[in-house]
């Protein structure tokens, strides 16, 4: 038997069809998702997920046979009145709003299955192909589901554009938003359809448990990267078009895998990449920053001690052991150790045998963070008229934090002065 | 009623008697959407287990399935508590990678597995008198009702031993913690419940309705009593209410019996809320 070749594969008119309606419709979920993921309402979009399906059955009942635009219709009311239900479950009772989504969730999808086992023991119960909506059926898209399914994804995206200024005000300051004189009811009534006739559209792809994916996962991987919207907006539509076209293609190529959890697959893989590897945001990246931060006051603790040990026996400069600087400071050996080999490396201190002494530059930076230590005691006494007795651990915290800017403005605040509230000099660089 | 018909009836009572139980805790908690994301995100581990085994009977299934819930659980916190994802993503994001792989294996064992993916969702109650064990003689007795009763019993159980701790991390989490109750012990111990209940019962009702027979009994009883013993009883009645009078709609309509039990269940929730929400009883601010 001959290979397949892969370019024959990609340029199958019926692998287009299906690649061109889930890159649309996922690209359509996942705009829509990053708004309900900034307002928190994530959930809300796997309970509307789920509710939709009574409505589907009840239209399919009412009208005899499976026409797409009755069966939008159906979902779209069953999916607001889901999202209503929800609306005066949290708002009106106690019960919380993560039980309002579950229970609400749960209600409509048991109504659902029912009315679908039902319609399956009807005379015309066989060609109802509902189970479609459970699972999605990507790769059955036709060219006529395209037209459909494909133009509601871009009125969709076109949408998201054209309320681009009123949702992300609405998202990030609602109050603000109310006070400019923003309609909030009505916004959240056109971003509640907008989500409902998302998830009628995608559940096609991926079925009513993958929905929630689709609007989560792009938004929740784009976020790892960036700050601001606009950037996130475009980060999860491509990370969305990418999962949708390589979910696609696999199913293609292997065409027992359904194609929904395949497209899912790919939205998870590069969220968890994200989420623990994005540079800055990323959870390694944060464990690292903290990391280097508890190194930072752990090496300034430690040329403080030195620096106290010097003061304390008014020597000028001697080599001391580390049992000496255990006296000023109680540090835990290891950490005093790897923190002495780590300033030696930076040349803040000078090492003879086993024992060191503050290098110019070590002698400088402990000053420094004497100096900022003392000035924050004198400003809390000064200014903020603590007792005495309150002001050190304060000044221990801030003494690794304050800028040379907020430094330099503490000094002409307090106009140079030369002892703390306890009356210890404050060291200054050319003492 | 046949005793067929008993024999179902009395399988789902026992299923929600126990998921009445542990849902009114997860009502309580605020975690109800968590125990949504468990029920789904046991899928891979059962199938796996599946797969290993080749069988049902087999406690390899429960293992599995109880890993891969606390397994979700953990993903979960992982991605609220270090990776600084909102709660609600982190949840949106775990169950539905965890369902997606689920399914992937039972596509790509079709065959070797007897598993579908229909039977995750509605479950196969209606077989339950079908599945007979026999213990040496010849009258046979349903392996799920044995399996719903050893839940059951496994729940009352742990909530006997666990009850006071779990009420204090339930109503006030920082006392708890302050007079040094293991709270985190106790937020695992009770997922793994959890998983375990939803495995258990898996079958009987499936992934997602089991979900329902957890929150909707316990929510409905929050409606109607917020001291906590009362309300475990009413949760307990409602959940038995929604046992018979889903077998009584199923057979009527011919449609799934999970599914009617939860839309039964579904009419209590709302019944319930109506007449709250219309008639506050007593003046007192209920609401």
């Amino acid at each position: 038997m001959e290979r397949p070749d892969y370019l024959d594969i990609i340029l199958d008119p019926s692998l287009l069809v299906v690649i061109g309606g889930t890159v649309l419709l996922s690209i359509s979920a996942s705009l829509v998702g990053t708004f309900t993921f900034l307002q928190k309402r994530s959930l809300v979009g796997d309970a509307v997920a789920h509710a939709i399906l009574p409505g589907v059955a009840v239209a399919f009942i009412l009208r005899g046979e499976k026409d797409p635009l009755w069966l939008m219709a159906g979902a779209l009311v069953s999916g607001w009145i889901a999202i209503w239900l929800m609306n005066l479950i949290s708002t009106r009772t106690k019960l919380s709003s993560d039980t309002a989504i579950a229970a609400v969730l749960s209600i409509f999808f048991g109504i659902g299955i029912l009315l679908i086992t039902y319609i399956q023991g009807l005379a015309n119960g066989n060609q109802a192909g509902l189970d479609q909506f459970l699972f999605g059926k990507a790769a059955a898209m036709r060219q006529k589901d395209l037209m459909i399914y494909g133009g509601l994804a871009l009125l969709l995206i076109l949408a998201v554009f054209l309320f681009f200024k009123e949702f992300s005000l609405m998202s990030f300051n609602p109050d603000f938003a109310q006070s400019v004189g923003l309609p909030l009811g009505a916004l959240n009534f056109v971003l509640n359809s907008l989500m409902v006739l998302a998830v009628a559209v995608g559940i096609q792809a991926v079925g009513v448990v993958l929905m929630a994916a689709l609007l989560i996962t792009p938004s929740a991987a784009a976020r790892s990267w960036t700050d601001s919207l606009k950037p996130m907006m475009l980060i999860s539509a491509l990370i969305a078009a990418f999962s949708a076209f390589s979910g696609s293609l696999l199913s293609f190529v292997a065409p027992s895998m359904p194609t929904g959890p395949w497209i899912v697959m790919g939205l998870s893989l590069v969220a968890l990449f994200s989420l623990f590897l994005a540079p800055k945001r990323g959870m390694l990246a944060r464990l690292l920053q903290q990391k280097q931060h508890q190194r930072k006051i752990r090496d300034e603790n430690i040329l403080k001690a030195i620096y106290h040990y010097q003061e304390r026996s008014n020597a000028k400069q001697q080599w001391l052991h580390e049992e000496d600087i255990l006296e000023v400071r109680a540090f835990k050996k290891e950490a005093l150790t790897q923190g002495l080999k780590h300033l030696s490396r930076k040349g803040m201190v000078l090492n003879q045998a086993d024992r060191i002494q503050l290098s110019k530059r070590g002698k400088v930076e402990a000053k420094r963070i004497v100096r900022l230590h003392r000035l924050w005691e004198m400003y809390l006494s000064q200014r903020l008229r603590l007792k005495a007795d309150h002001i050190h651990p304060n000044a221990e915290t801030m003494e690794h934090i304050i800028s040379p800017e907020i430094e330099a403005q503490l000094l002409k605040e307090l106009d140079y002065p030369d002892l703390d509230p306890h009356l210890s000099p404050i060291p200054y660089e050319h003492d | 009623m046949t005793s067929e018909a008993w024999l179902i009836i009395a399988t789902a009572a026992l299923v929600a008697t126990s998921t009445a139980l542990l849902g009114s805790f997860l009502v309580l908690r605020k975690m109800a959407m968590l125990g949504d994301a468990i029920s789904h995100a046991v899928l891979p581990g059962i199938v796996i287990a599946f797969m290993l085994s080749g069988e049902r009977q087999n406690m390899l299934l429960l293992l599995g399935a109880a890993l891969s819930g606390l397994l979700a659980s953990f993903l979960i916190e992982l991605l609220h508590r270090k990776a600084r994802l909102q709660e609600d993503a982190s949840i949106g994001v775990s169950f539905t990678w965890l369902f997606a792989i689920g399914v992937l294996l039972i596509s790509a064992y079709t065959g070797q597995v007897d598993l579908d993916q229909e039977c995750v969702l509605y479950g196969e109650i209606a077989y339950v008198p079908l599945d007979l064990v026999y213990f040496g003689t010849n009258t046979g007795v349903p392996r799920p009702l044995i399996i719903a009763g050893g839940l059951l019993l496994a729940v009352i159980l742990y909530l006997l031993i666990s009850f006071k701790a779990l009420k204090l991390v339930s109503f006030n989490p920082d006392y708890a913690n302050a007079i040094g109750i293991k709270t985190q012990l106790w937020h695992f111990s009770f997922m793994a419940m959890v998983s375990l209940t939803t495995v258990l019962a898996f079958e009987i009702v499936g992934a997602i309705l089991i979900v329902a027979l957890l929150v909707v009994p316990a929510a409905t009883a929050f409606l109607w009593s917020r001291a906590l013993i009362p309300m475990l009883l009413l949760a307990v009645i409602f959940g038995l209410v929604a046992s018979f009078g889903g077998y009584g709609l199923a057979t009527t309509i011919d449609g799934s019996i999970a599914g009617a039990m939860v839309s039964v269940a579904g009419l209590l929730f709302f019944v319930s809320l109506a007449i709250r929400l219309l008639a506050p009883s007593r003046g007192e601010k209920v609401f």
